[in-house]
């Protein structure tokens, strides 16, 4: 096991730790430069982890890795090399921005690696040429299938011309074809610049044969390095995979035996069908994801189905469970038509899915427990049941673990037992074993032979992997929604005279791509002579990257932002009317007028002075009279179910005591349940009340008498009406403004944590500033059009005019939406999930707004914490001129002292999201 | 029975799940506790601590005696001012009250002249504006009487207004910031825990596992809505025992028994709404912008803050049709006025109306969605 070549990444003593998980354990290794370099294991073993250290994405715990030739850990190494390496992470299209048709993606690359429009455009035309993808320039990449993500995803990687390229399983989920068709890809690419060094990871053993150089991955460390063939002559096995097995430690390969599949005794006589798929189409709106497909399956076969991910197996399993009601055809299950409504059929179905789809939240006991009472098993046989499932799927000592806490192995195990726990006669399986090593996949398989031969369960399964298809009795291959195929596999191979399975689905898939439509075959003839022009001229500008600031890679984040923006439904429709319609809710929700009062009188007097008092009150705008009340009972029944906000009592005698000048009293009952309210009440009463003496006594009077001492010249000023909506519409729009942009912008950086496409900000030149900045563009001016909006809103709609300098108001809009997307990108920096990005902005955008900036109560008015959050708040201030320039016709004169606040706060946003942001993962 | 075993079971599981959620246990411990007790406490109260300044032109003992019957908590300590300083400090907002006190005012008042004090209030502060007048007016005319008694004698009619305040005599905000904050609780969070459980199934791609089982949607959704009405009564019931009638010395006047079961119809409809929510969104993170878009309306417009009656009467009808509006009037009866099912059954009547047809819509929608969600 000598290292050949100079190594391009030499790795000593890497340690990784995610919480409590030991994902890399003291990792030593020479990576040979100039090779394609495969790194084997199954998931989980720390692959990924380690290839994200290498290139910088994540940051180094313990240990030293030197990439190309520096400490990677450094940072200014890290952004020398990072224009000369090229990382395309685990997942279909991670670091896709999937509404992005496929031309945007690769230029945004482009983008971000500065180069110019004409050098762009030549790049991208020559890498979807030879990727095949340039019929589909303008389709968005979430339409893409498996194969032309990855595609696409290796065309963005490419665009720089790196000299390492580093991929994180490319071939996952993809099917053969597109698979051979990438690694021929690869190969040509490697062959006409030397100079590259490729990193590659992959759980399928088959791939990793035509690899240069191999290290075989377990539990974080590595098990061996070599050759194939090495690796092969090593462990005295004739295969990777049976070589992968023989590497792993003792104890994990303990009780694994190969899998013999006994032969199936059909019985005598005609066999009993389990499925007979007859026609079988599913349309999703234009697209066919499914394409007349017919199948029978016999009792107690195995049968499997293969083919990419998105070519139509899951959906076609999904209806023969009567999960999905097929478009056209039938199934029928044991003869019965499949319908979704027959409960009956569905207990003779075990399912088990792709993606681990049990409750995390409950225990694995619970999980079974759950299922045996749903599918009825009566209440003395669960427990039976439940050891018994316990004992054969060998779960008795995880029973009260939660399943997150299982490895991968287990929980398929259980995903298994909870599918067959009410003894099921047909068993659908969804990729049950993807991502599995090999161990536990082989053990797996025993249980389902077991399965299939002794309780003669019949086996439907999907995979991708060509052994476990050659397992199968009977296996049908799928592509684009059609079956290709359906025969024994041995068969299958012998038909196309192929020494393997493998070959035999390329060749079948080769055909069908054929007969496709034109496009299709152009794409798949296109880039099997693709012509791989040398890229190398172009390549010393692209080593010269500014590490500097540089406004295009900032306008690119700006632009690709919006665009997803827009073309997201949600979030583009509350961009542009959320605040309009909170508007509407705020403006006629946060009254605080009284008015429309319904109140009436006990008039125990019915004399005309009694009666004129109760008229008096009820000519004003503020009262709306009720039929009278005609006793203390009917007084409190009316108010107790709110129907009376007041009731007045007049006594018995009024008039003629009032006339004889004795003291009378009036009752007055006010409902107290609304405080504020009560309080409007008792102001309106006290002064009704008050004038009606006075127009009594003037009235009544022999000589013009003085009844005040003095009087009070109330000025009701910029709001002479007193009315509520012009006071507090105005008022509204510094809480709109900066709930939905803060909102909007909290949700951009970490939803591409969630996503994924955060790697872009770590292996690519762009710096947080213009990351941050960049980003934050586009909810600016998001910001200022809704600005516009809510003013024409106040205008036209609420009728409130605008008195003062709108051009001042407008250039502190603009500062407080700067602050206010600051913030939004201040919360995204820290937080983790998009959906605690939104509680927290919502907690500190609403409250302090509508509570302490001054919205009802004054913030002199405020106390303690409420004060300095009111003082501090640059909502406050923007109250103030919101208000002042509405409603007081105030302008810059009046008003300029409060700019200085909002751009300081504008700034300390930005700056300290700028700080806060690490262009690493952790 | 299978039926109604199956929704038992699966409405077990929902309530497990939540059970092992610690942030969203978190969420709702403390929605029904600290803020209900913050919000409550923070209750603008009718008159606090209003900005006040006077321009005293007249410096006479009585200017002096009205000055300083101006003090917290319903006034701030008034600043004495200029004349040519009332523009200005209205303008930026430093006052919402300016009284100004004419030069000779205590000679003209004493001489019988009746002369006249300006007031000026900043009525774009309208929650301070009316009843502040109030208050001024009633300080002023005190000051001015006490000072005048014997000087002068005045000729009034002898009717006296005796107004009592029903239901919260003192009227304190706490008692009204508390109920309502605790209905706003019982919104969000049934809407919430129903939705993000929809959600929840679909992310982690257990609905698929429901669906090929032996049961059907009207189960599935059934059982979602009735464990989560469960937790949400109960957590409420602690709530408003605990809380608001203990931590906050809110009395409460009726029946918590008739409370229970309006709340329960209430959360029949907001259920079913969390379900219908579910169905529209995709992933948890839409679902908390339309929540946002949902809550905030539901809220505002119920006539659980500012009365109803003042609002435009295309809202009013609106608003009709959204359950809490008749949960928030529900509740004001019961827990404030006392009233008994004699006098809430309209309510009732209402809630159960909406809920059902909530329900059916919800159910409607999960049906036609619940293929397309594995």
């Amino acid at each position: 096991m000598n290292i050949p070549a100079p190594a391009v990444v030499s790795v000593s003593g890497v340690s990784l730790r995610y919480g409590d998980t030991l994902a890399l354990d003291d990792i030593s290794l020479e990576i040979p430069a100039n090779r394609m370099v495969g790194l084997i294991g199954p998931d989980g073993v720390g692959k990924s982890s380690l290839m994200s250290l290498l290139t910088g994405a994540r940051k180094l715990q313990t240990g030293r890795i030197k990439t190309l030739g520096g400490d990677i850990g450094d940072f200014a190494h890290r952004q020398a090399v990072c224009p000369r390496i090229a990382y395309m992470p685990q997942g279909l299209g991670k670091n896709l921005y999937l509404t992005l048709s496929v031309f945007e993606n690769v230029d945004f690359f482009g983008r971000l690696f500065g180069q110019q429009q004409t050098e762009r455009r030549q790049r991208i035309a020559e890498l979807l040429q030879s990727t095949g993808l340039a019929p589909f320039h303008d389709r968005p990449a979430g339409k893409l299938s498996g194969g032309m993500k990855q595609k696409l995803a290796l065309c963005c990687a490419l665009i720089h011309d790196p000299d390492l390229l580093v991929l994180d399983e490319p071939t996952t989920g993809v099917d053969p074809l597109s698979r051979a068709q990438f690694w021929a890809l690869i190969a040509q690419l490697q062959s006409r610049r030397t100079g590259m060094s490729v990193l590659v990871s992959t759980a399928y053993m088959d791939e990793a044969e035509c690899f240069d150089w191999l290290v075989a991955m377990d539990a974080g460390r590595v098990l061996a390095e070599g050759t194939a063939a090495e690796l092969r002559a090593q462990t005295a096995t004739d295969s990777l995979e049976a070589a992968f097995i023989r590497l792993l430690p003792e104890e994990k390969r303990l009780g694994h035996k190969a899998v013999v599949i006994p032969p199936r005794n059909v019985d005598s006589g005609i066999a009993e069908i389990a499925i007979e798929a007859d026609g079988l189409t599913m349309r999703f709106d234009d697209f066919v994801a499914v394409d007349n497909v017919s199948l029978r399956i016999e009792r107690g076969e195995i049968f499997g189905f293969l083919g990419s991910n998105g070519c139509g197996k899951s959906t076609t399993m999904k209806m023969l469970t009567g999960l999905l009601p097929p478009s056209a055809g039938k199934a029928r299950l044991f003869g019965d038509i499949l319908d979704a409504n027959n409960m009956a059929t569905r207990k003779r179905v075990g399912y088990m899915s792709q993606a681990f789809s049990l409750y995390a939240e409950l225990s694995v006991r619970q999980n079974l427990e759950l299922h045996a009472r749903l599918f009825h098993l009566a209440e003395a046989e669960i427990a039976g049941r439940l050891a018994e499932m316990a004992q054969r799927f060998m779960l008795e000592n995880a029973l009260d673990s939660m399943p997150d806490a299982l490895p991968l192995g287990m929980r398929q195990r259980l995903s298994l037992a909870v599918a067959v726990i009410h003894r099921p006669d047909l068993l659908i399986l969804d990729e049950p074993t993807s991502g599995v090593d090999p161990v536990a996949r082989d053990r797996f398989w025993e249980l389902i032979v077991d399965l299939a031969r002794n309780d003669r369960v019949t086996v439907f399964i999907s995979t991708h992997f060509m052994n476990e298809a050659e397992r199968c009795d009977r296996i049908s291959l799928m592509h684009a929604g059609k079956v290709l195929a359906s025969d024994t596999p041995a068969k299958l191979m012998e038909a196309g005279g192929y020494a393997s399975l493998e070959q035999t689905f390329i060749a079948y898939l080769k055909q069908a791509s054929d007969d496709e439509d034109q496009p299709m075959a152009e794409a798949r003839i296109g880039f099997a002579n693709a012509d791989l022009k040398p890229t190398a001229p172009v390549r010393h500008q692209a080593a010269q990257i500014d590490s500097r600031f540089s406004l295009l890679r900032l306008f690119s984040i700006s632009r690709r932002e919006a665009l997803e923006l827009l073309r997201d439904p949600v979030r583009a429709a509350i961009s542009l009317f959320g605040t309009l319609f909170l508007m509407l809710t705020f403006g006629y929700g946060i009254t605080m007028d009284v008015e429309n009062l319904r109140f009436a009188v006990l008039d125990r007097d019915q004399t005309t002075l009694s009666n004129n008092y109760a008229l008096d009150l009820g000519g004003s705008r503020y009262f709306i009279a009720q039929p009278p009340i005609t006793d203390y009972k009917q007084l409190d029944y009316r108010m107790r179910s709110g129907e009376l906000s007041l009731a007045l009592e007049i006594p018995a005698n009024f008039a003629r005591d009032l006339q004889r000048g004795e003291r009378v009293k009036i009752g007055a009952w006010i409902d107290g349940a609304m405080p504020t309210r009560a309080e409007n009440i008792l102001g309106y009463v006290q002064a009704m009340h008050q004038t009606w003496l006075l127009e009594q006594a003037r009235r009544h009077a022999s000589t013009p008498i003085s009844t005040s001492l003095m009087s009070i010249e109330t000025r009701f000023r910029y709001n002479p009406d007193v009315k509520s909506l012009p006071a507090m519409v105005p008022s509204v729009i510094p809480l709109l403004l900066m709930m939905i942009p803060a909102m909007l912008s909290a949700l951009s950086v970490v939803r591409e944590k969630e996503l994924g496409s955060i790697l872009n900000l770590y292996v690519t030149p762009v710096s947080k500033l213009e990351f941050l900045v960049g980003k934050q563009l586009p909810y600016i001016a998001m910001g200022m059009i809704n600005f516009f909006l809510l003013c024409a809103m106040v205008v036209w709609v609420f009728g409130v005019s605008h008195k003062g300098e709108f051009l001042f108001l407008t250039l502190a809009a603009l500062l407080y939406v700067i602050f206010a997307t600051g913030f939004g990108m201040l919360v995204s920096v820290f937080t983790g999930s998009q959906i605690a990005a939104i509680f927290i902005t919502f907690l500190f955008s609403f409250i302090p707004t509508i509570r302490f900036a001054g919205m009802i109560d004054p913030v002199s008015s405020l106390e303690g914490g409420a004060r300095l959050v009111g003082t501090i708040f640059p909502g406050s201030y923007f109250m103030t001129i919101c208000r002042g320039t509405f409603s007081k016709a105030l302008g810059f004169a009046e008003l300029s002292q409060y700019l200085l606040p909002l751009a300081l706060a504008s700034l300390l946003m930005v700056g300290l999201s700028i700080a806060l942001l690490e262009k690493q993962a952790r | 029975m299978d039926t109604l075993l199956n929704i038992f079971y699966l409405g077990i599981k929902e309530i497990r799940s939540l059970g092992r959620d610690t942030l969203m246990l978190f969420i709702i411990g403390f929605m029904f506790s600290a803020q209900i007790y913050v919000i409550a406490n923070g209750m603008p109260q009718s008159l606090n601590k209003a900005p006040i300044a006077i321009v005293d032109e007249d410096q006479s003992p009585l200017s002096t005696r009205i000055i300083n019957a101006f003090y917290p908590p319903h006034f701030l300590v008034p600043d004495i001012i200029d004349q040519y300083a009332t523009d200005p400090g209205m303008d930026s907002g430093l006052y919402t009250f300016v009284l100004d006190i004419p030069p000779n005012f205590q000679r003209d008042l004493l001489a019988g002249q009746n002369p006249t004090l300006q007031l000026n209030i900043d009525a774009t502060r309208i929650a301070q504006a009316f009843i502040g007048n109030n208050y001024v007016q009633t300080i002023v005319n005190g000051e001015v009487s006490t000072f005048v008694q014997g000087h002068r004698t005045l000729v009034t009619l002898p009717v006296e207004l005796e107004v009592r305040a029903l239901f919260n005599p003192n009227l304190n905000s706490v008692w009204f910031g508390a109920v309502i904050e605790l209905v706003n609780s019982i919104t969000a969070l049934s809407i919430v825990l129903t939705g993000a459980a929809l959600i929840r199934e679909r992310e982690h791609g257990t609905i698929e596992h429901l669906l090929v089982m032996p049961l059907n949607p009207f189960e599935i959704m059934l059982a979602k809505v009735w464990s989560m009405a469960v937790i949400v009564i109960l957590v409420a019931t602690a709530s408003i025992i605990f809380v608001v009638e203990g931590w906050l010395e809110v009395p409460l006047q009726g029946s918590l028994l008739l409370f229970v079961t309006s709340m329960s119809l209430y959360l029949f409809a907001t259920t079913s709404l969390g379900i219908l929510l579910g169905t529209v969104a995709r992933t948890m993170p839409q679902l908390g912008l339309l929540l946002l878009i949902i809550l905030l309306p539901l809220e505002m417009l119920s006539g659980g803050l500012t009365p109803r009656e003042s609002m435009p009467e295309f809202v009013q009808n609106i608003m009709l049709a959204a359950p809490t509006t008749h949960f928030v009037s529900l509740v004001q009866a019961i827990l404030y006025r006392g009233a008994d099912f004699s006098i809430v059954w309209p309510q009732f009547l209402a809630l159960l109306g909406i809920g059902g047809i909530f329900f059916f819509l919800a159910l409607t929608r999960f049906r036609k969605t619940i293929g397309s969600m594995v």
